[in-house]
């Protein structure tokens, strides 16, 4: 479903050289499939997330999402391939706070082509248990219950892809284990493949493929044999 | 949710800066709103004022514009006078003879008996003497005429009405020719009731008074012309205080002969004896004609040499067009002024929130909004502002009018209903507040174009 091939990405440092970020020759996810990509601060996972889902440019390389290549689309069409196929959990949830969690969620299906069930941004409150929550602002929610939203309105367009960058770095460990199991638990339940990105062995272990983003990234390997150097 | 709930929601959330701006709006609206409609209410009262049921004025020659002000508005110092045989061939049919009947005296120029009549057939004419004063306010000599032809209000359609009291006669019984009608305004200022006697001064407020007074029959009701600053005596009476004797005057220099200007021998005020016709003079006439010959017959009076025919109409038209519209376009610029720094305030405050909104700004685009739809939401918020803003204003402005109408009735006459003033400039304002809140959210939209979405999540 999602194929990466070749993939460089590097960004020009104060001094005027240019530092390579990404370098990786293959990864694939498979449809409904549940990937972690494993890899310590700095290594460039965030980045890949955001060349995946199109908010910034690849350098080079191929980006397939079922079949479709994404990276010669303009940038007005990736926000719209975003919209429809992908959906974001942002590290720090990134609840827009003027909104209720019901609107937040639906806000997710503002911008898709695809329109969704207005019904549907308060079915899957209820699936991740907030029912009793829905007009509640972001402030009015516990840390576990934002992040709960934050999964709902990632998954409001039925995206096929569901991008999750670090979603339990902020939440407490007894929280960490019961939003892992949820985002697995709806995005199996929905059909939505997991791209997920943590530097926690604690949350890779819950997951059956691991990637380790040191190995599949050949630029993290040519910096640290430089700074060995 | 579409991009317009968004943007009202981001509103709402930010309720004090949205409401200081649109207030500053409201304001700037409310101010042109105000000015239109006290420009609006300045121009009925001159239509009103110059509606009067009269379409000339014929006075001696000189200013047209003092004669239309001592006239119409009782402002101003008359112009010279004019005999009142000249008078006399305004009146239509044989009205001259008859009058020379009633009056008794010499009449000269035969011949023009009727002069006017094929101009003012249909019509009327009224005479005035002005020149004195009732305290503060004018004394004006006519004829009882004045309240029974003449029409006032918006469409010349109301009788002049009486609060109390009615109209004075040529002569009564219990007064003799010594009775007067005052306006509201002169009743109520100097507390007059049926059977005051008002005494006027000659010449100027506060000259020497008359001795001979004049009893009030009738107060009239407000009208929202000047005549409610008007005290109005009965023409024969006027003409027998003192001093208001014309001389006779020689016909070759013009030099007034000496102790020619008496009143003839009266044994009470009750006598019925008048001042005989060339011992009078009047300060106007008012003239009624039938439509364009009121044109034909301001041609030919202008032709003579002491006298001149003015349009009121015409002339306070004139004095809007000199005056009152300039000023009312720069009191418009002055309080558009105020719109466009309510649309910097508009630029700013929105501008000011973006630093604190672009991980907000950020967020949507990541959810796939693109950066047309995140420009379109600041659009819609500028436009929401300016617009909500100037809706706030207009209601205000309009509703100014109505609350004061108390004040505005007594001093004008001119009542104003919320919708009643409508200025041709008027519809311009949403469009025009639309345009201001595009303006003011350029900056702040190209501001959010811009944000980037990786540095900013």
């Amino acid at each position: 479903m999602l194929e990466i091939r070749n993939l460089q990405k590097s960004y020009e440092e104060p001094s005027g050289n240019r530092l390579l970020i990404l370098d990786i020759p293959q990864l694939d996810v498979a449809e409904g499939e549940q990937v972690v990509l494993r890899g310590e601060s700095g290594g460039g996972k965030t980045t890949l997330l955001h060349i995946i889902s199109g908010i910034v440019s690849a350098d080079s390389g191929s980006i397939r999402l079922d079949g479709t290549e994404l990276t010669h689309f303009s940038e007005a069409t990736r926000d719209r391939i975003r919209a429809d196929k992908m959906g974001y959990v942002f590290q720090t949830f990134n609840l827009l706070p003027a909104f209720t969690a019901l609107e937040n969620v639906r806000l997710g299906m503002t911008f898709a082509r695809k329109k969704m069930n207005a019904e549907r941004g308060k079915e899957l409150l209820s699936k991740v248990g907030l029912s009793d929550r829905m007009h509640y602002l972001p402030s009015q929610l516990s840390v576990g219950q934002q992040q709960r939203v934050a999964v709902a309105r990632a998954l409001a367009n039925k995206p096929r892809l569901l991008l999750a960058d670090e979603p339990t770095a902020n939440v407490d460990p007894a929280n960490q284990k019961r939003i892992i199991d949820l985002i697995k638990d709806v995005c199996r339940e929905e059909s939505v493949a997991i791209l997920l990105v943590t530097h926690s062995d604690e949350i890779a272990s819950r997951f059956e493929r691991v990637e380790r983003l040191e190995l599949i990234n050949r630029a993290f390997a040519a910096r640290t044999a430089t700074s060995d150097l | 949710m579409n991009l317009f709930s968004i943007a009202v929601r981001n509103l709402t959330y930010r309720k004090l800066p949205t409401a200081l701006t649109m207030l500053s709006m409201a304001l700037g609206v409310a101010l042109v709103v105000l000015v239109l409609t006290i420009s609006g209410v300045i121009e009925k009262t001159f239509e009103r004022t110059s509606n009067v049921g009269y379409n000339l004025i014929v006075g001696a020659k000189g200013s047209d514009v003092q004669l239309t002000f001592n006239t119409v508005f009782f402002l101003s110092q008359p112009v010279e006078n004019i005999p009142y045989s000249y008078y006399m061939e305004y009146l239509p049919g044989n009205g001259r003879q008859k009058e020379f009947k009633r009056l008794g005296g010499v009449l000269k120029d035969p011949e023009r008996n009727g002069h006017y009549d094929f101009l003012i057939k249909g019509g009327f004419a009224i005479p005035l003497c002005m020149g004195d004063y009732i305290d503060v306010f004018r004394c004006v000599g006519t004829t009882p005429d004045y309240f029974n032809l003449l029409k006032h209000g918006d469409s010349n359609d109301l009788d002049y009405r009486f609060a109390k009291g009615k109209n004075f006669v040529d002569f009564s019984e219990e007064n003799g020719y010594f009775e007067a009608v005052v306006g509201s305004q002169v009743a109520s200022v100097m507390k007059l009731q049926l059977g005051s006697e008002i005494f006027a001064s000659h010449g100027t407020s506060g000259g020497e008074q008359h001795n001979q007074g004049f009893r009030v029959v009738g107060i009239l009701e407000p009208t929202g012309t000047p005549n409610d600053r008007g005290a109005f005596v009965n023409i024969e009476g006027f003409y027998l205080l003192e001093g208001h004797v014309a001389p006779d005057r020689n016909e070759e220099s013009g030099l007034e002969k000496k102790g020619s200007a008496t009143a003839p021998e009266r044994e009470s005020k009750f006598s019925k004896v008048r001042l005989p016709i060339e011992k009078r003079e009047v300060t106007a006439i008012l003239v009624k004609t039938d439509g364009m010959k009121g044109i034909g017959l301001q041609k030919q009076v202008n032709k003579t040499k002491f006298a001149q025919a003015v349009s009121p109409i015409s002339v306070i038209s004139g004095l809007l067009g000199i005056f009152v519209t300039p000023i009312k376009w720069a009191l418009l610029a002055i309080s558009s002024l105020v719109c466009v720094v309510s649309a910097i305030s508009i630029l700013v405050g929105i501008y000011n929130s973006m630093n604190e909104r672009k991980r907000d700004i950020a967020v949507m685009r990541a959810l796939g909004a693109s950066r047309d739809h995140i420009t379109a939401i600041i659009f819609v918020e500028s436009v929401l502002i300016a617009v909500g803003g100037g809706v706030i204003g207009w209601f205000v402005g309009h509703a100014v009018g109505p609350l004061s109408n108390a004040w505005t009735e007594q001093a004008t006459g001119v009542h104003v209903d919320f919708f009643s003033i409508n200025s041709t400039q008027e519809p311009f304002i949403v469009p025009g507040l639309i345009l201001i809140g595009i303006l003011a959210g350029i900056i702040p939209a190209l501001a959010a174009y811009r944000t980037s979405v990786a540095n900013s999540l």
